[in-house]
């Protein structure tokens, strides 16, 4: 069992307030506090600006993102004082919401450089391929994708997938997902969110942020909670969802939908 | 790839200036000036805006004619359909692809003894490269190279430069009617080669053209790669690589003339500085001419500064004279480590040294890839990594790659 914790957590992100002299640092978290634990999938549902993103690139060790004030600890041990790939060895994932082209490098070279650093050894190679190919069958990625330069003029649809395929190959504790869903068709959000439910068969503990209700209707979420200014405001289950795909975030003061304008329509 | 710009020792000419060349009473630009004769070239002083960049002084002796030490071993291999021979500079196609445009070239041309001429058989579809390597030993050279590659041919020429040597050399290709030829050079010198070079190529109806350059050793490699087309519909593709380290200066000068129609032309170049005295200098001209209707033309240049002192000038220039093209345009930037790749890197565990090392080494991957010869291709990864400093990758990784 493992166990993430975010203890009223605040953060800035340095130069995001403009001003007469130049720009200053923007406090955006404002005291967050959520547990996530193995098994369970919480969903972090907010408007636009609300700070989510910022939490999950907190969580992660952006350099951008400065902590001010608050904790965060996996399974007790102290992750703001580790770097980005000790929290990643650890056990920590954040897929992200725009994954970064690295040319020359392949995804394969990738994946495996990766596997090596988070299992502390260099994987046999046969069964890693064994490996890698079934996960990559599992999210019907085609084998010539190994060869591809990682995110190199990938599709919205394939940098998300190969998001979920080094979930699935690195096994973390626990996972973000920072808008996993967005830029996807039907098709893709149904693949990616089936790979999602494999590995969360494997017992990761979920942390699903989004603004929209629609991949919730694929990944059920066992706790859903609000984020609004910087903080969580209102937390429940899987049915605060379904009220904020009726009324959107309307009650929060903020006028947007949390369903998409096809959901909408078709309700 | 995204590199971040920054303003230490960069200079890039403004995007919006795509005019430099100065106008004369045609409303065109200035014609880029060449001749046969090198007294039409005053000796260069470092003032001149072809000179400015390159440390003149350190190459002083290739500005006078010399008496020819040849100092340079030549190994061949020549798959079948090929012949290299020996000419003189009465030869029909001396001088026809290449018209000197600067001093050294034409000193070069005036001077040169023995010319080389390797001829690709009509239809002849090669087996394996045709490979020209130069062993260098302390001295002075000349020498001349042209490659005629005859029509609906398909081949690749590899110019391999290694040892030490000074040499001023001019190529010249022939691209012929429906032909593909591929050139890959590589300067993988020891410290003080000094080697400046004119490869201009005249390429041919429908004909592809692919010129690959690598520069890895040496103390001062000065090339200056040019591209005309003699027929419409033909493409050329300029990719190049600069390692430059301490003392070192690598100097890349490309001119594309576009004065038909249909053709197209994509340049990537890109450089590392590993060292506070490295030097690199990108400068990609390309003219468009009025006939040179549904042109496409494509220019990147990427620096990246690893060292404090080191300094990259990157100039892009483009000339269009007419409206009627397909595309052009050109980017160019220089910066450090790019912090989001890092960053992913280290977010999927991989330490931050080892992630700077993928960086680097994928970015030069990215251009080597492109020689798809694997002996060669394995050999200047090795030679990068040595120059590196960094442990080759491992065995096993390879192994999943072949």
């Amino acid at each position: 069992m493992s166990k993430l914790e975010i203890r009223d957590l605040h953060v800035s992100v340095e130069g995001s307030v403009r001003t007469e002299h130049g720009s200053t640092d923007a406090e955006i978290l404002k005291g967050v506090n959520l547990v996530v634990s193995s098994g369970e999938t919480h969903a972090i549902m907010g408007p636009n600006g609300s700070g989510k993103s910022t939490l999950a690139y907190s969580i992660a060790g952006h350099p951008k993102y400065t902590v001010t004030s608050g904790q965060i600890l996996l399974d007790g041990k102290d992750v703001l004082a580790m770097s980005v790939d000790e929290r990643a060895r650890a056990g920590l994932f954040l897929a992200m919401q725009y994954p970064v082209e690295v040319p020359g490098v392949s995804v394969s070279n990738f994946l495996r450089t990766a596997a090596t650093s988070i299992r502390g050894e260099a994987p046999k190679l046969r069964t890693w391929v064994k490996e890698v190919n079934s996960a990559m069958a599992d999210l019907e990625m085609d084998k010539a994708f190994a060869e591809r330069n990682v995110n190199e003029g990938f599709s919205g649809g394939e940098k998300k997938r190969h998001e979920i395929l080094q979930m699935a190959l690195l096994k973390p504790k626990i996972a973000i997902l920072d808008e996993t869903d967005s830029g996807l068709d039907v098709d893709a959000l149904r693949i990616v969110s089936q790979g999602v439910n494999q590995v969360r068969e494997t017992g990761v503990g979920t942390l699903l942020i989004t603004h929209y209700t629609r991949i919730l209707r694929y990944i059920k979420p066992d706790y859903v909670h609000v984020f609004f200014d910087g903080r969580v405001v209102e937390s429940g289950g899987a049915e605060l969802a379904d009220e904020l795909e009726a009324n959107g975030y309307a009650r929060y003061g903020v006028n947007e939908p949390a369903a998409t304008e096809a959901e909408t329509a078709s309700a | 790839m995204t590199v971040t710009s920054t303003d230490t020792d960069v200079h890039v000419a403004p995007s919006g200036s795509h005019s430099h060349g100065g106008s004369g009473p045609t409303g065109s630009p200035a014609e880029r000036f060449t001749s046969h004769d090198p007294d039409d070239f005053a000796v260069p002083t470092g003032r001149e805006e072809e000179w400015r960049f390159s440390p003149v002084r350190r190459l002083r002796k290739l500005f006078q004619p010399f008496a020819a030490e040849r100092s340079i071993e030549l190994q061949t291999e020549l798959p079948d359909g090929v012949t290299l021979s020996t000419v003189g500079r009465d030869h029909p196609l001396f001088g026809t692809a290449l018209t000197p445009a600067d001093r050294v070239s034409a000193l070069t041309a005036a001077n040169i003894g023995d010319v080389l001429l390797v001829s690709i058989a009509p239809d002849a579809v090669t087996d394996g490269p045709i490979t020209l390597r130069s062993i260098g030993k302390p001295g002075l050279n000349y020498a001349h190279l042209i490659i005629e590659a005859g029509r609906f041919s398909s081949a690749t020429v590899v110019l391999d430069h290694v040892g030490e040597a000074t040499v001023a050399a001019d190529v010249e290709v022939v691209v012929a009617e429906g032909a593909a030829l591929t050139l890959i050079s590589v300067q993988d010198w020891d410290a003080g080669a000094i080697h400046v070079a004119a490869h201009a190529a005249a390429v041919g109806r429908d004909a592809k053209y692919k010129h690959i350059s690598i520069t890895l050793g040496g103390d001062i490699v000065r090339l200056t790669p040019s591209v005309a087309f003699t027929g419409p519909g033909a493409s050329a593709e300029l990719v190049g690589l600069s390692f430059a380290g301490d003392g070192q200066h690598q100097e890349s000068r490309l001119y594309i003339d576009h004065a038909m129609p249909q053709c197209s032309s994509h340049v990537v170049y890109k450089s590392v500085l590993d060292g506070d005295t490295a030097r690199t200098v990108w400068v990609g001209d390309v003219r468009i001419r009025p006939a040179a209707l549904g042109t496409n033309t494509y220019e990147v240049n990427r620096n990246l500064l690893l060292s404090d002192g080191a300094r990259a000038d990157s100039i892009p220039n483009l000339e269009i004279e007419t409206g009627e093209i397909a595309g052009a345009g050109h980017a160019s930037a220089t910066g450090r480590f790019d912090d989001l790749q890092l960053f992913y890197l280290q977010s999927r565990g991989i330490p931050e040294e080892e992630a700077r090392r993928l960086v680097v080494r994928g970015f030069f991957a990215d251009i080597v890839d492109h020689i798809t010869l694997p002996d060669l291709h394995q050999r200047l990864m090795a030679s990068i990594d040595a120059r590196l400093g960094a442990v080759a990758e491992p065995a096993e990784s390879q192994e999943e790659r072949s």
